[in-house]
């Protein structure tokens, strides 16, 4: 095996790390710990170096980073704890729309996405469905020239600060589920759209939409009528190795070293010197290795063009369920002042002990719950009965 | 980057898949229980020329680099081989690197004889629970500051024990003095972690084929009028121990990539790989054994042999407790006085 990445890769690293050095300021970080999980100021940089545009494959008319420098640049944004999600859903999104869009959608949206200027919200889930994300009821229905929405999404992250919602809606209820789906991406301006904050235990801001007699036109249609599962899976697709999620731990590691370094317990012993600390400090870093692992070899299958799927649901199982209990242990291991809350000045690391064993139970839940990616494990990797 | 078997490596594997498949099946496994080792097994194993592969070309080995050892060791490890090819490569390395001229060099090329490593501090002139100990006709310590090689004809007498390992204590009176002070510490270091990496590479191949035995046992059991399998409080178990072991897999194949190119990183990732391995495989194991229900806890049945080997193999190391003690000292910053 040979885990080395090429010269142009290690050398888009240093670029990376000089730009993180750069820009990802104390400033820009704690921005996101106001709710809402985006940095514009960073997004854009971002997107002026071209690295939005860069990670749109060649073939659809991006720029051309390879799979291996996007994995390098995915995973030193991670290391460093810089807001990415913008980053995601905007590669994504202009990904899916260069391929499956019309041209207006295309000359409307796409470059907005790619010089950092819009954002789009993933409007797929529902009150009555999250798992089970293909039994939307979300209403589209065509009258004349346009269609007519009604319905309600749940987890419509970002859409206060977006542009743009990309919609998952029922167009034919005569059909299996995933047989009658057809996707929009609707301007969140559109009358009839209601935006309501969703706060979380994690103190992010999510939102709930509501579509009361949403009227578009038939341009804003991205897909076949009845063809949204297609959509979902080249959303899928383009969200492979640009989603992050791999790498949730180190941020927090880092901060619980630099507390245990510098921190005496009360009988005057250093809490870094703590056989036990240190063993789950350890077993922390391996984690992190195993992480590593498991990114490195979904970056070489892209780099292969090979199409990964349980391959990604390992990573993500394991990298949000080692970070879920990470969280909890460095809280532990700073006594009762873990508990602090940012802010507090008295709070171990400026608070993030509290943020990230607040944040942490949200990692296995989105993008696919634990329970759920590991019925995908079962199934296609070992081949055992399908249940649901 | 390319981060799966080439097409020669393919080729090696499937030659020694065969071999394993002939010479270590279960029942040959089951049959040498007692011994912890099967003599026919390390005769046909010699034919292969797999003893010396991976020795310097120089003095007449094989010339491979690490990783096609690391093929061999997964294998070990899915066939639960009662051989001692790992300890045999790495102790033979070592003393390779230190003495090149020693008589004793080309007979550990072939195979002919064994040599194997006392993992455990040397007391007085005891060296404690050496693994292949009662079976190698040669063994390395570490001794004080000095590296010893006591080829004695082995008369230690096997320590029955949890993984059926040829387990025995080996006394280092008359034992020579292959290299001392730095060079001996540095050297075995090196050659624990060799140990370690392919270790976690063998103890990967092992935990693969638990969950393949109980993933297999849960696709023919019927309970209740259906298969066990499609019951998600197996399946989300299995998935959870397959993942561990893929985890291991990539982690412990990066540790030896990393030991074959002289990284600093090496000695830190064998020893992380190890640790992780070993818990990966253990919990692999038991998981199937659990899933088995009462045949699990059966002696007819295979999975036992692996819930035993995955908690034996690692512990000739000694407690994993202090190996975290001392990747925390590779890693880990020290206090900064305010």
């Amino acid at each position: 095996m040979d885990w080395s990445f090429p010269p142009e890769a290690e050398e888009f690293r240093t670029e990376v790390q000089a730009f993180i050095n750069e820009h990802l300021t104390d400033d820009v970080i704690s921005s996101t710990h106001e709710g809402t999980i985006h940095n514009w100021d960073f997004h854009k940089k971002i997107a002026d170096r071209g690295w939005l545009g860069g990670a749109v494959p060649s073939e659809l008319g991006g720029g051309g980073k390879s799979a291996l420098e996007m994995a390098v640049m995915v995973e030193e944004l991670q290391l460093a704890g810089a807001p990415i999600d913008g980053m995601g859903v905007a590669i994504v999104v202009a990904s899916v729309v260069l391929e499956l869009g019309n041209d207006h959608l295309k000359e409307t949206i796409v470059p907005k996405l790619l010089s950092g200027e819009t954002l789009v919200s993933f409007g797929y889930t529902e009150p009555d469905s999250g798992s089970d994300v293909a039994a939307a009821q979300t209403r589209a229905v065509k009258d004349g020239d346009e269609w007519v929405i009604n319905g309600q999404k749940m987890w419509t992250t970002m859409a206060h600060i977006a542009d743009y919602v990309l919609l998952l809606t029922r167009t034919n209820t005569e059909v299996p589920k995933h047989k009658g789906l057809t996707f929009f991406i609707v301007p969140l301006e559109t009358p009839g759209i209601e935006i309501q904050p969703v706060h979380t235990m994690g103190t992010e801001r999510s939102n709930a939409t509501f579509y009361d007699d949403v009227r578009i036109g038939d341009e804003w249609r991205i897909g076949d009528i009845d063809g949204g599962w297609e959509i979902m899976k080249a959303a899928l697709k383009y969200e492979r190795g640009i989603a992050g999620g791999q790498f949730p731990s180190p941020p927090l590691i880092d901060a619980f070293i630099d507390h245990a370094q510098t921190t005496e317990r009360p009988d005057g012993s250093s809490i870094i010197d703590d056989p036990v600390v240190r063993e789950r400090l350890v077993r922390a870093l391996i984690d992190v290795e195993v992480c590593r692992g498991f990114a490195y070899n979904t970056a070489f299958l892209a780099s292969e063009g090979v199409m990964f799927g349980v391959e990604g649901s390992m990573t993500k199982l394991f990298a949000s369920e080692s970070y879920k209990k990470h969280s909890k242990w460095f809280i532990d291991m700073a006594g009762t002042e873990g508990l602090l809350y940012l802010g507090e000045d008295e709070a171990p690391v400026g608070g993030l002990l509290d943020e990230h064993f607040r944040h942490a139970p949200v990692t296995t839940i989105y993008g696919g719950t634990s329970e759920i990616t590991r019925n995908l494990i079962a199934e296609g990797l070992l081949g055992l009965p399908r249940t649901r | 980057m390319y981060l799966r078997l080439n097409s020669d490596e393919l080729a090696i594997q499937d030659i020694f898949r065969s071999f394993f498949e002939s010479e270590c099946s279960v029942e040959r496994v089951r049959a040498s229980q007692h011994a912890g080792f099967d003599t026919g097994a390390w005769e046909r194993l010699i034919e292969t020329g797999a003893p010396g592969m991976c020795l310097p070309e120089q003095i007449g080995g094989g010339g491979a680099p690490l990783t096609t050892g690391a093929i061999v060791a997964d294998l070990v490890g899915e066939f639960v081989a009662p051989l001692p090819f790992i300890e045999h490569l790495v102790a033979s390395r070592l003393l390779a690197s230190l003495a090149p001229d020693h008589d004793l060099i080309p007979a550990l090329i072939s195979g002919e004889k064994i040599v194997s490593l006392a993992l455990q501090p040397t007391e007085d002139d005891h060296a404690k629970l050496v693994p292949a100990g009662a079976i190698a006709d040669a063994v390395v310590a570490l001794k004080g500051n000095d590296l010893v090689l006591t080829s004695e004809e082995n008369t230690a007498s096997l320590l029955r024990n949890t993984a059926d390992l040829p387990l025995a204590h080996q006394m280092l009176n008359g034992a020579e003095t292959i290299a001392s002070g730095d060079a001996a510490m540095e050297s075995f270091s090196r050659a624990r972690s060799e140990w370690q990496a392919l270790m976690a590479v063998a103890l990967t191949g092992l935990g693969r084929k638990a969950v393949d035995i109980g993933v297999s046992y849960a696709k023919e059991r019927y309970q209740f009028g259906v298969l066990i399998g499609s019951f998600q409080g197996l399946q989300h178990g299995f998935a959870s121990s397959i993942t561990g072991v893929e985890g291991s897999h990539f982690l412990s194949n990066r540790a030896i990539t990393a030991l074959e190119n002289n990284s600093d990183l090496g000695e830190k990732l064998a020893g992380m790989a190890f640790l992780f391995a070993s818990e990966a495989s253990l919990n692999a194991s038991a998981a199937s054994l659990q899933y088995h229900g009462g045949y699990g806890f059966a002696e007819e049945y295979d999975i036992q042999l692996y819930y035993r080997r995955a908690k034996g193999w690692p512990l000739q190391l000694g407690d994993p407790g202090v190996e975290y003690q001392r990747i925390a000292n590779l890693c880990l910053p020290s206090r900064k006085v305010a």
